[in-house]
């Protein structure tokens, strides 16, 4: 049960992830000159996404050891 | 062409040679031990034990580094000694053993004081509170005596709890811990006293390697996150957070001798970061933020109650995001990467088949390579993030009003 929890928010992420990547990529593409800015908040928006996955892995790890 | 073929084929004869003789060693060690065993490998378990903390730090195969155990018992005491008193898991002393390279303690009545040679340690499944805990038992005398863990406050929810005795010892992530600082403390006093002789001048060695480093936290985490005024305060801080986090995730990478301690993905060492950056954000935190926080401006009253729930549960939640967010990321790479090294000894079948072995090295060494490289953006974005996360809590616990 524990690896279809991680399985299903490894999901949630990679889609959430995928969002924020491509509107990074659009966003470069019209706007060159504001990559700095926008690969800092990109990663920030990431890591925001993945801590909710985070949260399910170590779910998914507790149900082993509970 | 012909010297170049000689010294292959003269390569080739030192590394089967080297290769022979760790053979020998290998099947010496075997006979002269406790008897040939039967080998089954469990993978779950091996992986367990590298990514988990250990008293004394493996080496090589038969060579480890002592390491000073500072054992406290509630009913015996303290009790100091070096890990090599152990003898890798083969003695007893003062009702102590090594346990997969872990301290535990004789709970059983009737255990001999002293240095004691020991039998097997074998673990159990068993029911307790309808749950299938491990239990893991020393043999000596023809007797099984039970083990205790040492002391964890996670309140049984990692497995852990309080025991019947405490563990304050320089263990494997401490020592990792404290080289790392020590690396740190060298690098930038010695930059530091760059910048004090070439006062004015163009970077040069180990300076001009910190630098970019250093420029790149205060330009694009410390003032966009903190603004211009304050961000000075905090920039020690916020470096020493990136640069501890850096070192302790490269040296974790290292997968022998002075690395190979998983000191970022121990879930007690990122809790004690984020408890760090709580205090500091709520001690700097301004009239405005706790404004915000308790009792919400510019909202309808009756959802001022809700708002003061849920972000006094976000006071606890950002810390603890930042806990599991690094521990996660880390223990996860390296579980992936021990995994691919495992596929040699899975597709082996527990060491019967070498043709398997070899093809599982091939794929795991191929995978282990790429996944390496992964964890090494991923050891530099971690402690990026954890940066960047901090500094924008602590700018918003200090940001000025703007209405």
């Amino acid at each position: 049960m524990g690896a279809i929890g991680a399985g299903i928010a490894a999901l949630g992420a990679g889609v959430g992830i995928g969002l924020i990547g491509s509107k990074a990529m659009e966003a470069i593409a019209r706007q060159p000159e504001a990559v700095n800015d926008i690969r800092s908040n990109m990663i920030l928006a990431a890591a925001l996404v993945e801590g909710a996955a985070l949260f399910a892995i170590v779910v998914g790890l507790l149900e082993k050891v509970l | 062409m012909h010297t170049l073929l000689s010294r292959l084929f003269l390569i080739a004869l030192l590394a089967q040679s080297v290769a022979l003789s760790g053979q020998d060693d290998h099947s010496g060690h075997e006979s002269d031990g406790h008897g040939l065993e039967e080998f089954i490998y469990d993978h779950g378990k091996e992986v367990m034990h590298h990514i988990g903390d250990a008293n004394e730090f493996h080496v090589w195969k038969g060579v480890h580094l002592p390491l000073p155990c500072i054992l406290y018992a509630p009913d015996a005491g303290w009790t100091m000694m070096m890990s090599s008193a152990f003898d890798h898991g083969h003695k007893a002393v003062d009702g102590y053993v090594l346990n997969h390279g872990r301290v535990n303690r004789i709970v059983g009545e009737g255990f001999p004081e002293g240095e004691v040679a020991i039998g097997h340690i074998h673990h159990k499944m068993i029911e307790k509170d309808g749950k299938e805990k491990e239990v893991a038992y020393v043999e000596h005398d023809g007797k099984e005596f039970l083990l205790d863990q040492p002391t964890t406050y996670d309140g049984g929810l990692l497995g852990g709890g309080v025991t019947s005795f405490y563990d304050f010892s320089i263990t494997k992530n401490v020592f990792t811990m404290l080289l790392g600082a020590l690396i740190l403390i060298i690098v930038f006093l010695t930059a530091a006293n760059g910048y004090k002789t070439r006062q004015g001048m163009a970077p040069k060695g180990i300076q001009s390697f910190i630098e970019p480093f250093f420029i790149f936290i205060r330009d694009e985490v410390s003032i966009p996150m903190i603004g211009e005024k304050k961000y000075e305060r905090f920039q020690p801080f916020i470096l020493s957070l990136f640069f501890f986090i850096l070192i302790s995730n490269l040296l974790g990478l290292i997968p022998f001798f002075p690395g190979s301690a998983n000191v970022t993905g121990n879930i007690a060492v990122t809790f004690m970061l984020a408890v760090i950056t709580f205090v500091v954000t709520n001690l700097n935190g301004n009239r405005h933020y706790w404004e915000h926080t308790l009792w919400m401006p510019g909202v309808p009253i009756f959802v001022k109650p809700i708002l003061t729930i849920v972000e006094f549960l976000g006071l606890f939640i950002k810390p603890f995001s930042l806990m599991v967010r690094l521990f996660a990321n880390i223990t996860a790479g390296h579980i992936i990467i021990l995994s691919l090294i495992g596929l040699i000894f899975l597709f082996s079948d527990s060491g019967n088949n070498i043709g398997g072995a070899f093809a599982g090295g091939v794929l795991g060494m191929a995978f282990a390579a790429f996944m390496n490289l992964i964890e090494l953006l991923v050891a530099f974005l971690q402690a990026f993030i954890f940066a960047i996360l901090t500094a924008s809590y602590i700018g918003a616990a200090t940001e000025e009003a703007h209405h």
